[in-house]
């Protein structure tokens, strides 16, 4: 198969990037987009032109190293799935196709196609976790969890922090994300004593680092790879509604 | 010199030598703790979890990893499942036999003392992780839910969907999350480790590069804990993520530490198989498949019709017919050397022909479509998503592929290198897998490492160096880093005409070829004459572009770890052909029995082969170093599960 990429370079935050055009013939179809790159990539080197900066790492859907935007969805045509799992022959021959990086206000700019994503990491930071020191646990089965629950929480937890639902999001929101967390934790009533500090802390956290609001325009739901639901975004409003009620009742 | 390894096993009978060791180690008292600076390399499970529990006891802890955030290290990607001891399903499981089935497994080349140790702490992982909110699978009543793994006859395997590792990375990460809140972590995201720093014989600190922007850094430690994990991506393709490398041990190596049984790897048999040269790696398929589907091949060489066109008749249920009792299930050392056999012979599937069959049609027709979907839907999934071809219609093609390193380096009972400071944890270390490791038991031994180990030994190590920390201005650091950036030059002034990839290729094909499931002496002294070539080449002619050491430069950072890699790979194959017996996932093709099985010589290798650097090359061999492996408790026999 035939492409035409149009592909997001930019040398650093300090300089104008811009869209430059690369032909990529001889593709099998059954070269997935990151090796179709690598192609590009190993061509480029042999030319003597620089490479296009992209990250990946397992390569397989559940890292969430990988983060382009390709014709304008974060992720690619093919949902669910990491750009990482998506394979050319998704694609028609002579297509071109457009390459940019992430985008939102939070994820700053390194090169190409490369943002540094670190402002998901500071949300968790914030609260996303429970607070048990290794050794002070009790017998795991001394506190059984309904199946229903136990599911619901892995359902949640299965996000794999690839920001892609701030990417598509107009607002630049990461709420699918913290809720998310928020979700998987709350589940559990291993979660429930920090369940008030949590929710606060982890919104506002979401706020400082400049994400926007949501607007329930659903084009997180639409590109996140772990199908994480839109339903545990109200499930983070309940959450933080009642711990805002439950800090005023405590102030 | 080295003089004899000590591996300071404890006395006492089995059962109780952690317990006794625990009583009588050091301590580092509550107020002193944060006097002291760990390094710790890695934020896996093995990492991720000793860095959290070092903050929360109140140590000061650096954190280093290549990826952009701790969770994405590669212990995300495990899929099966954790072992444990716990005996929930009431079917006369154990900590000794969980104990008996790891050694035995590791086909008796592991320690008896270490493996012990961690099969007795495998149920306060379960414990620590149901506290931390992962969320195990559960049954109808709220309890945990167990599944079967390989190479064990009780059901012992604790899992999270086929998100095992994600969900066990996730407990340990926010829980370095909250440390990191707390101010007793401090995290270096893509921050890679070029170099160990040894002061008077003690390593006191690491090198580090930054991938972002090029800077390298000096930071001084108490102590240095490497949780880098495992090298399998030395083949270059392999079920490894794609930044997964050897330079922190390797490096380590170089200084002095001691590398142990370099050259045990382990193949799974089930993954999906290469399909062009452009592949960047491979996937692989749960074991669990060998359950319901038949494994073959066409009877005739190069018969290259479709699969649902080649009669009953002329098909080669090759593992039914050689392994009677095991058939499709036979071990995984076993199956994976059968298909490349069939393979080599001509046999194989598909346009490459490294490919058997994995053929659910009897399955499909014996239980229904619904029933397979029910079982394995979500690998039937994957499977389309790669190959474009439905597994329910006509059969999967799968092969072997690199899957996980028992090599490591060197450590003693406390987890530390024969270098004192340096502590080795997870896959990066060599302990307790011996020659094959078992399913569900890598995520064990990583959580076991970082909980509930190494925050007791490395106090013992601790207590003797207060106040010792050297500063970054010592003279060592300032040699080592002109060492890094000398050799970085080195690398960018080469200016040749060949890609990094292309070079990892070649090395990848030469070893999985010559090293790989199966080995002899001439194929491996042919490797052995060949990597030098290689390696002076990738000096010669490497390009690495932009040619500069600033901004994010992925040909930079790749070509750091491909030329370790390039020495590595020569001392797998040294030990490969020192080691002149077969076990486990060595399989000297010398040295088997009438049947295909791995013939161990146990007079003259139950032993542990730790390898002293000398220098590159043919010229100065590294030192061998062995552990003599004392069973004291375990009937050392033939490894058979038939
Ligand atoms: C596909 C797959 C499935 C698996 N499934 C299972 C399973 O079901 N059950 C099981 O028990 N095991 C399984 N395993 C094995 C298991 O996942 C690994 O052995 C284990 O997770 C390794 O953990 P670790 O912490 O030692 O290393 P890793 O998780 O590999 O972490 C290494 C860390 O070191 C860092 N690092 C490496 N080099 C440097 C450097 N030079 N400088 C700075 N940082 C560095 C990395 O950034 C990373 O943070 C599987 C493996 C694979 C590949
Ligand atoms: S919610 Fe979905 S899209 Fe957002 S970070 Fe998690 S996995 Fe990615
Ligand atoms: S590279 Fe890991 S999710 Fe895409």
């Amino acid at each position: 198969m035939n492409f035409r990429l149009r592909v997001w370079r930019q040398k650093s935050s300090d300089e104008k990037g811009r869209l430059v055009d690369y032909d990529a013939p001889d593709i099998s179809p059954n070269t997935s987009f990151l090796e179709m790159l690598d192609i590009v990539n190993e061509r480029l080197i042999e030319r003597g032109e620089e490479p296009i900066a992209f990250d990946s790492d397992c390569r397989e859907g559940i890292c969430g190293t990988c983060s382009l935007t390709i014709n304008g969805e974060a992720h690619g045509p093919s949902h669910p799935g990491a750009a990482c799992q998506l394979y050319m022959r998704r694609f028609t021959d002579g297509e071109t196709i457009t390459v940019e990086p992430f985008r939102a206000r939070p994820f700053h700019f390194i090169k190409d196609l490369v943002v540094n994503r670190g402002a998901l990491d500071r949300i968790v930071q914030a609260g996303g976790f429970i607070s048990a020191r290794a050794g002070s646990a009790p017998e795991a089965n001394s506190i059984p969890v309904p199946k229903h629950d136990a599911d619901r929480a892995m359902e949640a937890a299965a996000c794999i922090g690839c920001g892609a639902c701030a990417a598509a999001c107009p607002n630049g929101s990461a709420m699918l994300f913290t809720s998310a967390k928020v979700s998987h934790l709350a589940f559990l009533p291993q979660g429930h004593p920090e369940r008030v500090t949590r929710a606060l802390r982890m919104v506002s956290a979401m706020d400082a680092e400049g994400f926007g609001n949501c607007t329930n325009t659903y084009e997180c739901e639409a590109v996140c790879p772990a199908e994480i639901s839109a339903s545990f975004i109200a499930k983070l409003n309940r959450e933080f509604a009642r711990a805002s009620f439950a800090k005023k009742l405590g102030d | 010199m080295i003089g004899t390894l000590d591996s300071k096993i404890p006395p006492g009978p089995l059962a109780s030598k952690w317990a006794n060791h625990k009583d009588h180690s050091r301590l580092v008292s509550p107020a002193n703790r944060r006097k002291f600076e760990i390094i710790v390399v890695g934020s896996g499970l093995a990492g991720g979890s000793a860095a959290a529990t070092l903050g929360e006891q109140g140590y000061n802890v650096k954190c280093f990893c290549y990826q952009d955030s701790p969770r994405r290290a590669h212990s995300i990607a495990a899929q099966g499942g954790i072992n444990a001891a716990k005996n929930y399903q009431n079917d006369g499981d154990s900590v000794f036999r969980l104990f008996y089935d790891t050694i035995k497994g590791g086909d008796f080349r592991s320690r008896e003392a270490n493996v012990y140790r961690l099969a007795e702490v495998s149920n306060l992982i379960i414990d620590q992780c149901v506290e931390q909110g992962v969320p195990f699978a559960r049954e109808y009543g709220g309890l945990l839910a167990n599944r079967s793994f390989g190479g064990a006859q009780v059901s012992r395997t604790f899992y999270a969907r086929g998100q095992t590792g994600q969900q066990l990375l996730l407990g340990a990460y926010q829980a370095l999350c909250r440390q990191i809140t707390a101010g007793t972590v401090k995290m270096f995201p893509q921050t890679e480790m070029l170099e160990l720093v040894v002061v008077n014989g003690h390593a006191k600190g690491i090198i580090t590069r930054s991938l972002i922007t090029g800077e390298i850094q000096r930071h001084a430690g108490d102590a240095v804990v490497l949780a880098s994990g495992g090298y399998g991506n030395v083949f270059y393709l392999s079920t490894n993520a794609r930044g997964s490398n050897v330079t922190a041990t390797y490096r380590a190596y170089k200084k002095g530490a001691l590398f142990a049984n370099p050259c045990y790897t382990q193949i799974h048999p089930t993954c999906i198989p290469v399909s062009g040269s452009y592949q960047s790696k491979l996937t692989l398929m749960s074991e669990s498949l060998r359950n319901d589907g038949r494994v073959w091949v066409p009877k005739a060489r190069g018969d290259k019709r479709p699969p649902e066109q080649i009669p009953e008749a002329e098909r080669d249920y090759y593992l039914e017919r050689k392994y009677p009792s095991f058939g499709n299930l036979s071990p995984r050392d076993i199956a994976s050397r059968a298909a490349k056999e069939v393979c080599d012979d001509g046999r194989g599937a598909g346009e490459s022909g490294r490919g058997v069959y994995l053929d659910f049609k009897d399955a499909i027709a014996r239980l229904g479509e619904e029933t397979i979907r029910e079982r394995y839907g979500n690998l039937f999934d994957i499977y389309e998503k790669i190959t474009a071809e439905s597994a329910y219609q006509r059969p999967m093609r799968i092969y072997p592929a690199v899957h996980y390193t028992m090599g490591g380096l060197w450590v003693d009972y406390n987890l530390m290198s024969n270098l004192p400071g340096l502590h080795v944890i997870g896959e990066a270390n060599f302990s307790d897998h011996g020659a094959n490791r078992l399913g569900a038991s890598a995520l064990m031994q990583g959580l076991a490492d970082g909980y509930f180990v190494l925050p007791y030994t490395l106090p013992n190590y601790l207590a003797g160096e207060v106040g010792k920390r050297p500063g970054t201005d010592a003279p060592a650091f300032e040699q080592v880093e002109r060492d890094v950036r000398a050799r970085v030059q080195k690398m960018l002034d080469v200016n040749g005409s060949r890609s990094v990839d292309s070079f990892h290729r070649e090395l990848g094909l030469l070893l999985w070829d010559k090293c790989g499931m199966a080995r002899n002496a001439t194929g491996l002294r042919e490797a052995l004459a060949r990597i030098p070539q290689i390696r002076d080449e990738f000096w010669r002619d490497v390009r690495i572009l932009p040619q500069k050491n600033e901004t994010y430069n992925q040909s930079l950072e790749r070509a750091g770890r491909v030329a370790d890699f390039l020495e590595f790979g020569e001392l797998m194959c040294i030990d490969a052909l020192t080691r002149d017996e077969s076990c486990g996932g060595h399989f000297r093709e010398e040295h088997q029995t009438p049947d295909g099985e791995a013939l161990r010589n146990d007079e003259e290798f139950a032993s542990v082969f730790a390898w002293e650097y000398q220098g590159n090359g043919a010229i100065e061999p590294p030192k061998l170093h062995r552990e003599p492996l004392e069973f004291e408790t375990v009937q050392l026999a033939q490894r058979s599960y038939k």
